[in-house]
């Protein structure tokens, strides 16, 4: 097997290089428990405000606002479930748009559970949500929070944040962005009262998740008391993994422009040649407002397992929505709610660094792919 | 044109996993008469949206999707071409 092109940023990105330094270095200087007084601690604790300030500033947020999680998924259970807890006498409503990610979906599930009240708002077919619908449910009378992604993490389309802030602020709601799939990439959307990102999107370690909460913003933790991280995260930070996630975020903001027009200029060569070069096959989602890094699309009468494991041969790691590959038998619900072919998906997310070499050869393999996945199917 | 509620053709794709019932959808629409209309059995969540999808890009006509008894949906699609 030969090299293999790495096209799932949107799972994981690769850590990046100036992360990897960080990490090595804060694993020997940073170990010490950061709330200790004895000069180890201190050094600790230095390295974890600095890394906080650092991420603060990329984020548009103060560095009191933000506080690290164990991972993102993390941050969005604490952030959404402590919102909700800390605004339960003002209601126990929820908002949130058909296509969250399935950590904000979850989170509002458990609300459910809990008595709340969940409300899903639609998207067009190319994904974006229904902004006067959601204009709508933001208004309704006991609505504790509402909740909008910045980007689909599966077809890439962005979503109108600051508008749907404006909505929110209107009625005193505080409003959950879902910065995952944007951090690092684009410029936070203004109007979030609540924000959460992961770290291994953007080239920082795992196990590092991002929780800000904006200044006055109603805001209390559901679980056990815990004084760290301003008692909206439980448990002891992971210093080194939080300094790397930092280095990473500033290296790759320092280069986010051009990275991002260059990626986003191959996603669009993906996105025009695709259709040319495979028949009976849909590219979905926003075609100019979205990622910079994502492309989706799904071929008719092909089985999404194979064509991914056809192309894992060809040495190309993607990712796919449809439901013979995930992990359960349901197909991916951002699909669903889209009203797009749930099979046959592909979804291509750029690293940084990724090469137009190594997307001209994925487009070079990926109609023979198709065309033996078909005739195998019976389909000519 | 009169309405076409009672299906020409019925294709049992009950327990076929995506994308099989469309592929027998694909190869069958045309094996009854312009306008007529074609039921698709089908039990896997993911013909539910497929099924429309796919009339969407092969411009035919999604008639409406009935939930059956057993479980799964008749997905009626009118052929339009």
């Amino acid at each position: 097997m030969g090299h293999v092109a790495y096209f799932d940023a949107a799972s994981t990105e690769p850590l990046h290089p100036q992360a990897r330094e960080a990490l090595l270095t804060a694993i020997d200087a940073g170990w010490a428990d950061p709330a200790r007084l004895y000069n180890q601690a201190r050094r600790a604790h230095l390295l974890l405000e600095q890394a906080r300030a650092e991420v603060a500033e990329a984020l548009g947020a103060r560095p009191d606002e933000v506080s690290f999680a164990s991972s993102g998924t993390q941050a969005v259970h604490l952030g959404m479930l402590g919102t909700l807890h800390g605004r339960r006498r003002a209601g126990r409503h929820l908002v949130t748009s058909a296509v969250e990610h399935s950590s904000v979906l979850h989170a509002a599930q458990a609300h459910e559970r809990d008595g709340g009240t969940a409300e899903t708002v639609g998207v067009s077919l190319t994904g974006r949500v229904d902004l006067d619908a959601f204009r709508a449910a933001v208004a309704r009378e006991g609505t504790a929070l509402a909740c909008l992604q910045t980007a689909n993490h599966e077809v890439g389309t962005l979503q109108p944040v600051a508008e749907a802030a404006e909505a929110c602020r209107r009625h005193g709601v505080p409003l959950f962005v879902d910065a995952a799939q944007t951090a690092g990439r684009l410029p936070v959307p203004a109007g979030w009262s609540v924000l959460a990102a992961s770290a291994h999107k953007w080239g920082g370690p795992a196990g590092v998740g991002v929780l800000a909460v904006r200044k006055g913003t109603r805001f209390r933790s559901f679980l056990p008391e815990d004084e760290r991280e301003r008692r909206r995260v439980p448990g002891f930070e992971n210093v080194p993994a939080v300094v790397a996630a930092a280095a990473a975020l500033r290296a790759v903001t320092a280069e986010a422009e051009s990275e991002r027009a260059r990626l986003s200029a191959l996603v669009d060569r993906i996105r025009e040649t695709v259709p040319q070069v495979v028949p009976d096959v849909e590219v979905i989602g926003e075609p100019v407002e979205r990622a910079p890094h994502i492309v989706t699309f799904s071929c008719l009468y092909v089985d999404g397992e194979a064509l991914l494991t056809e192309l894992d041969r060809a040495g190309f790691a993607v990712s796919s929505g449809s439901s013979c590959t995930a992990s359960t038998l349901r197909p991916s619900h951002v699909l669903e709610a889209m009203g797009v072919l749930t099979h046959g998906n592909v979804r291509v997310s750029l690293p940084r660094g990724a090469s137009a070499a190594e997307v001209d050869r994925f487009l070079a393999v990926l109609p023979d792919a198709v065309r033996r996945i078909r005739q195998d199917a019976g389909v000519a | 044109m009169t309405d076409v509620t009672q299906p020409a053709l019925t294709i049992d794709a009950l327990g076929k996993k995506c994308p099989i019932p469309i592929i027998m959808l694909a190869e069958q629409i045309n094996y009854v008469p312009l306008n007529a209309v074609v039921a698709v059995l089908a039990d896997d969540p993911a013909a539910y949206t497929d099924v429309p999808a796919w009339c969407r890009l092969k411009s035919h006509r999604h008639v409406g999707s009935y939930e059956l008894p057993g479980g799964g949906w008749a997905i009626h699609v009118r052929r339009n071409y």
